[in-house]
């Protein structure tokens, strides 16, 4: 057996990625002349030390575990799905439509029709991309890229021409009824007496985002479907001999996939905008694949991953508010996190596995 | 539409073509040795930041082109080390990169400029100046022929005639030299090449630093001639219409400067005239947007002709024991 134990590969190679990418980070900070620490310091206690940080630290969250889940999906078939942008977009249509036009009697099937709405909507933008590469055998990647674009002018279309409301300004649909607007943590946990969560935007689908980590897992490592995914992902050839359709396969994991990304736009259009604006995705789809590939595609992972961008994103925000340093650092430090976990994956897995094998060696 | 509007149009497609034109070529060297690059977006974004910031601190474009050209390279060389030495995911790594200069520009420029992630303006010697040619103000009276030559050919920068002889220059280099042979050879077969003593590692990563140098000069261009600095996001998806055209070309030089000036008109209908009013029916601008896009998807299907990219394409080479 030359290989390094199951729990080296899967904390500590992504540990020591993350630590490469966080010292780089502290690199770019000083070079900015700043004082990581204290940034660090006031990351913290922005985005961890109040319930309204937290408040906004678990909104994003919500954001990155729907469309990490997305990416590790497609990760199982060996698909990269690169459209959770475009399809969360039209996942956004989705959700606007259903609140706008279905008359809700409250918030829980409001909830639960626009789910299906937005993974329907989801769904089906993923779709083309994903028959395109079965049975046509063009490129997941580039097709999915393009119908990120494809996705940005069709919305732009409707709503400066459809869904805008007569006299209105911005190109966004109209409020959405009081029916089908989501509680927040506002809502939920204040007391009489102490407010908690105050003006934060994290509303019920945090919880409807970690149920679905739970069905994700539930389908990867526990359904028969799941057990195809994988072993497609694993080797084609295999898949092929055992009976799986690489067509079949191919498009469920991108339907899947593609579901999951439409579903995010509940968090942020019916959670939080109340209703559809233009930038409603806010990049989560290309955060997506940083969460994914740190959390290895399992959903435990993303789950960890997704809070841990969560914080970042909060905490850029506060160091954005109170210092000199931009809101772009989050976005350095998410691609040194791509960069270190993803494509330099073998820089530190290499050095690694020799390690243990000279260690084993000798004992 | 009458002589002259035409005219103005096709003189922008030129202009907003270059950029494509250089990119997709770019893209097309790294392609054809056998290495994906959707990082073009980012090395473009970067150089146009570094000539834009170089220039407007020397007030020398040509120090800021260079500065542009080392900054795209340095992205180029963090490809090939990802993709070619540790072979890594050569998609994955383009995203890092598109991310990484997409931050760092912004942070880089608030750090030195402090004006919200843009540069100074550029002016004088801190940009390309239009090129007269020889005879443009003599030949512009006559008919037809004046004012194309005086307008359409003439008075452009020095990179975008830089950009048009890079066609003919790529087209010879990869099938009439010898260099050109095993860079096509390393994208299909670099086992064969491997066989022939040829050195797979070195030679994509030759493929991989003309990419960076190509795309220096496309970013360059965005920033020093056809605007007059860098603002934050300036690239505006122009890699990946570049990697559009790219594939719409079928990865041929002669095919690419086609399908760019395409995609250059595109643009240059949609800048200039928002909806297009055809009686029956009115175009939306989102339409004019969204075509480069959606003509890449049905080539891409196979449905009109097949693309078909270099058969070892993102494989990273590993040798046989």
């Amino acid at each position: 057996m030359d290989k390094m134990p199951g729990w080296a590969d899967a904390v500590l190679v992504p540990l020591i990625s993350l630590l490469l990418a966080a010292i780089l980070s502290a690199l770019v900070i000083i070079g900015i002349g700043e004082d990581p620490v204290a940034a660090f310091k006031l990351m913290v206690d922005g985005a961890l030390m109040r319930s309204s940080g937290w408040g906004y630290t678990l909104y994003y969250a919500t954001n990155f575990i729907f469309t990490g889940l997305a990416v590790a999906v497609a990760f199982h078939a060996r698909l990269f799905n690169i459209g959770g942008e475009g399809q969360a977009m039209i996942g956004g249509l989705g959700v606007a439509l259903a609140c706008l036009y279905i008359p809700w009697p409250n918030w829980y099937v409001a909830l639960l029709g626009a789910t299906v709405s937005a993974a329907l909507f989801g769904a089906m933008w993923a779709l083309i991309p994903a028959y395109l590469q079965a049975k046509r055998g063009s490129h997941i990647v580039i097709t999915t890229i393009m119908f990120n674009f494809i996705a940005a002018a069709v919305l732009n279309y409707i709503l400066v021409n459809i869904l805008r409301p007569q006299g209105a300004m911005d190109p966004a649909t109209a409020r959405f009824p009081e029916a089908a607007q989501l509680p927040t943590f506002q809502d939920m946990f204040s007391t009489a007496e102490t407010a908690m969560f105050r003006g934060a935007p994290a509303n019920v689908t945090f919880f409807l985002a970690v149920f679905m980590c739970l069905a994700v897992w539930v389908l990867i490592w526990r359904t028969k479907l799941g057990y195809e995914i994988r072993s497609f992902g694993q080797s084609e050839s295999a898949a092929k001999y055992a009976g799986i359709s690489p067509i079949k396969i191919t498009v469920v994991a991108m339907l899947i996939s593609g579901g999951l990304a439409g579903m995010m736009a509940l968090n942020t259009t019916m959670g939080e905008a109340e209703r559809l604006v233009m930038n409603a995705t806010e990049g989560a789809g290309f955060i997506g694949i940083a969460v994914a590939l740190m959390g290895r595609s399992h959903p435990l992972g993303v789950l960890l991953a997704a809070l841990l961008f969560g914080f970042l994103y909060q905490g850029g925000a506060e160091l954005a508010l109170w210092t000199n340093i931009p809101r772009e650092l989050i976005v350095v430090i998410q691609a040194l996190v791509i960069l270190f976990t993803g494509a330099l994956d073998n820089m530190v897995r290499m050095p690694l596995e020799k390690l243990f094998l000279a260690a084993r060696r000798k004992a | 539409m009458d002589f002259a509007t035409l005219l103005q149009v096709l003189d922008s497609t030129v202009r907003l073509a270059t950029p494509l034109l250089l990119a997709c070529l770019a893209g097309l060297f790294s392609e054809r040795a056998g290495i994906f690059d959707i990082g073009l977006e980012g090395k473009m974004l970067a150089a146009a930041f570094f000539s834009a910031a170089i220039a407007a601190i020397t007030g020398d474009v040509w120090m800021g082109l260079g500065a542009g050209i080392l900054a795209s390279l340095a992205l180029s060389v963090l490809h090939g080390l990802a993709s070619i030495t540790f072979r890594g995911n050569q998609l994955i790594s383009g995203v890092a990169i598109n991310f990484l200069a997409a931050g760092l520009t912004v942070l880089i420029a608030q750090d030195w400029f402090s004006q919200g992630g843009r540069t100074p303006s550029l002016i004088g010697a801190g940009r390309f100046e239009p090129i007269i040619l020889p005879g443009a103000a003599e030949f512009a009276g006559v008919p037809l022929i004046g004012p194309i030559y005086a307008e359409l050919i003439s008075g452009h920068s020095i990179l975008v005639y830089v950009a048009f002889a890079m066609v003919p220059l790529t087209w010879w280099l990869l099938y009439r030299t010898r260099f050109g042979l095993r860079l096509r050879a390393v994208g299909e077969a670099p086992e064969a090449v491997d066989t022939a003593g040829v050195s797979v590692v070195g030679l994509r990563f030759v493929a991989v630093g003309i990419c960076g140098i190509l795309c220096g000069v496309a970013g360059a261009y965005l920033a020093t001639a056809l605007q007059a600095g860098f603002v934050k996001d300036m690239t505006a998806g122009r890699g990946f219409i570049a990697l559009a055209a790219l594939i719409f070309a079928k990865w041929r030089p002669w095919y690419a400067l086609y399908a760019c000036l395409l995609f250059g008109l595109l643009q240059a209908v949609a800048l200039r005239y928002q909806n297009i009013d055809l009686g029956a029916f009115v175009v939306p601008v989102q339409f004019m947007d969204a075509l480069p896009y959606i003509l890449t998807v049905v080539i891409l299907a196979g449905f009109v002709g097949k693309a078909i990219p270099p058969r070892a394409g993102g494989e990273p080479y590993v040798k046989e024991r």
